[in-house]
């Protein structure tokens, strides 16, 4: 019996490693190619490079203009995550805690944005964006992309706001504080484990958009990494050494972050499934 | 008066929010539903209204009916592949053996990555001459099934459908896992008590307790292969001719490459009404929690 169990758990793990191999394999053979030369790629197709080649990546970086488009990239995922902290925050600690007209119709509006689709929306929001004369400007990409992610991070901060014990803003509130020093000076803080969650996955996923950015920049010198990569394989073709150091730079940071703040991700998309 | 002006005050908080909503939400909604009525190229001032030409055109367009096809094609096979992987996975990871952390990490790394990013790996994959798949099939010898993967007929969508699931499984999987952990214990205990097999508990406790996280996991995987847009930029842009079409892609291309500004906005119109009718159900089902 003892037997037969230890034999299905050594199946189990063969499994579920050549699963994890199935997942790692495709990044691993990206870093691989980017470190072989260019006549090595067409005929070494080992794992392992011949020797350590950093010459892709120096030139992605510099000719490749990936200097610009990864501090334009930053500078993007920064104004980004912080316009939805400010903007979700206020907003969801009104939705949980305040009363105004029409509250609940308003938080059902944001709720159905987060649950209905709408496809092609690209294709308005660059009209609009040519009428606020702020196409091809970084105003113009950051403002929708801060709306992107309003509305989920509203319904997150407005259950994690609600959770929070009354006692503390009424105490604070006989102290003499008003409204808005509540919000900043008690639920802020309180809230900071939801809202890391909302910077990581916010993070995450303005570091990944293509599509406004394709619509939006024409001038390269304002794009961000994704549709650097596509300007890059345009200019370098079928030389996947160089694509593949591209893809690397623009990889890296997301893998680290993700490793390091693993635990709160994990913990964060378990939950939720009870949404 | 008094409790007026505090309501004024309260409102403030939401302004901000609502300003977004209301410019880059709301106002992109309405002006979808307009431009689709309308024949437009999106520069000129010179728009003219067609009624519903926009929406008649697209039932006669065969490569718009196409892509409609291959977003059918797409969610199916991840409804079918990608989620059975997902949902296999859970069950072993959920299974009280040691290192799951490790696993559930690295599982839900693809689905971290951009689609731009995972197209380009994909792509170099499947390279007809120097790619590692087919590189592996001639060590393998199975040199006759080498094939230009991306732009053979044959082989094209199934390809992209391949990168996508690989990029998707983690999510499905990780929903799933978080359905099985909710499961009381006690009911699996209370069963092996009883004598119940690893089938009989797989069979009466987890699928019919996890038949709301099932159908959400797969509303949710409908919706997204039906907007797989991103990774099919880099991998085959359409093509082979309009072999891996997506609905997505058209809409994209009837605008920016044709210039077909109310066409485009009409076929999102028909696309979005087909996802809303998907997405009710989801709503209605976290509804019943």
């Amino acid at each position: 019996m003892t037997k037969k169990i230890k034999f299905s758990r050594i199946l189990i793990h063969l499994f579920l490693i050549s699963y994890a191999i199935t997942c790692l394999f495709p990044l691993l053979w990206m870093i691989s190619t980017s470190l072989k030369s260019t006549s090595e790629v067409y005929t070494n197709k080992s794992l392992i490079p011949q020797s350590l080649n950093f010459e892709n990546y120096i030139k992605a970086w510099t000719e490749g203009n990936f200097s610009i488009y990864f501090t334009n990239s930053v500078i993007y995922t920064i104004s980004i995550v912080l316009g939805i902290v400010v903007v979700s925050t206020l907003a969801a600690y009104a939705f949980a805690r305040l009363n105004f007209p029409f509250k609940n119709i308003i938080y059902y509006a944001f709720l159905m944005m987060m649950l209905i689709p709408i496809p092609g929306a690209f294709v308005p929001l660059y009209v609009l964006l040519v009428k606020l004369g702020i196409q091809n400007t970084r105003i113009g990409y950051i403002l929708p992309m801060i709306n992107s992610g309003l509305s989920v991070s509203i319904f997150i901060l407005k259950e994690f706001f609600e959770q929070i014990p009354k006692e503390l803003e009424e105490s604070a509130v006989i102290d003499g504080c008003g409204k808005f020093q509540v919000y900043y000076r008690i639920m802020f803080p309180l809230a900071l484990p939801a809202i890391s969650t909302i910077v990581i996955f916010n993070a995450l996923s303005a570091w990944n958009e293509y599509i406004l950015a394709a619509v939006n920049f024409t001038d390269p010198n304002k794009m961000p990494v994704q549709q650097g990569l596509f300007i890059f394989q345009g200019q370098y073709f079928t030389r996947y050494e160089l694509l593949m150091a591209a893809t690397t730079i623009t990889t890296l940071p997301i893998i680290m972050i993700y490793l390091s703040m693993q635990k709160y991700i994990v913990r964060s998309l378990t939950g939720a499934i009870k949404g | 008066m008094r409790k007026f002006i505090d309501k004024i005050e309260n409102f403030i908080f939401v302004i901000p929010a609502l300003a977004f909503f209301i410019t880059f939400s709301i106002y992109p909604l309405f002006k979808t539903l307009q431009m689709s009525f309308y024949q437009w190229d999106g520069i000129t001032k010179n728009m003219i209204f067609v009624g519903f030409k926009n929406y008649i055109d697209a039932f006669k367009d065969p490569v718009w009916l196409k892509s409609i096809k291959n977003g059918f094609i797409l969610s199916f096979l991840a409804l079918i592949f990608m989620n059975s992987i997902a949902f296999l996975l859970a069950i072993l990871v959920n299974s009280g053996i040691k290192g799951a952390k490790f696993y559930r990490v690295i599982f839900y790394i693809p689905p971290i990555l951009s689609g731009i990013v995972v197209g380009y790996i994909w792509k170099w994959i499947y390279d007809p001459n120097f790619g590692i798949l087919n590189g592996l099939l001639d060590i393998l010898n199975l040199s006759h099934f080498k094939r230009a993967w991306l732009s053979d007929v044959n082989t094209a969508l199934i390809s992209v459908s391949i990168a996508s699931m690989w990029q998707g499984v983690g999510g499905s999987f990780i929903l799933f896992l978080a359905g099985l952990q909710s499961i009381p214990e006690d009911l699996f205990e209370a069963s092996r008590v009883d004598g119940a097999t690893f089938w009989q508990q797989f069979f009466y406790i987890t699928i019919p307790l996890m038949s709301r996280t099932l159908m959400i996991v797969s509303i949710l995987t409908i919706l997204g292969a039906m907007q797989l847009l991103t990774i099919v930029i880099p991998l085959t842009n359409g093509g082979p001719g309009f072999e891996t079409e997506v609905p997505a892609l058209r809409i994209y291309k009837e605008a920016f490459s044709s210039y077909k500004f109310g066409y485009a906005t009409a076929l999102s119109v028909l696309l979005g009404i087909m996802l809303f009718i998907i997405s009710l159900v989801q709503i209605k089902l976290r509804k019943v929690d």
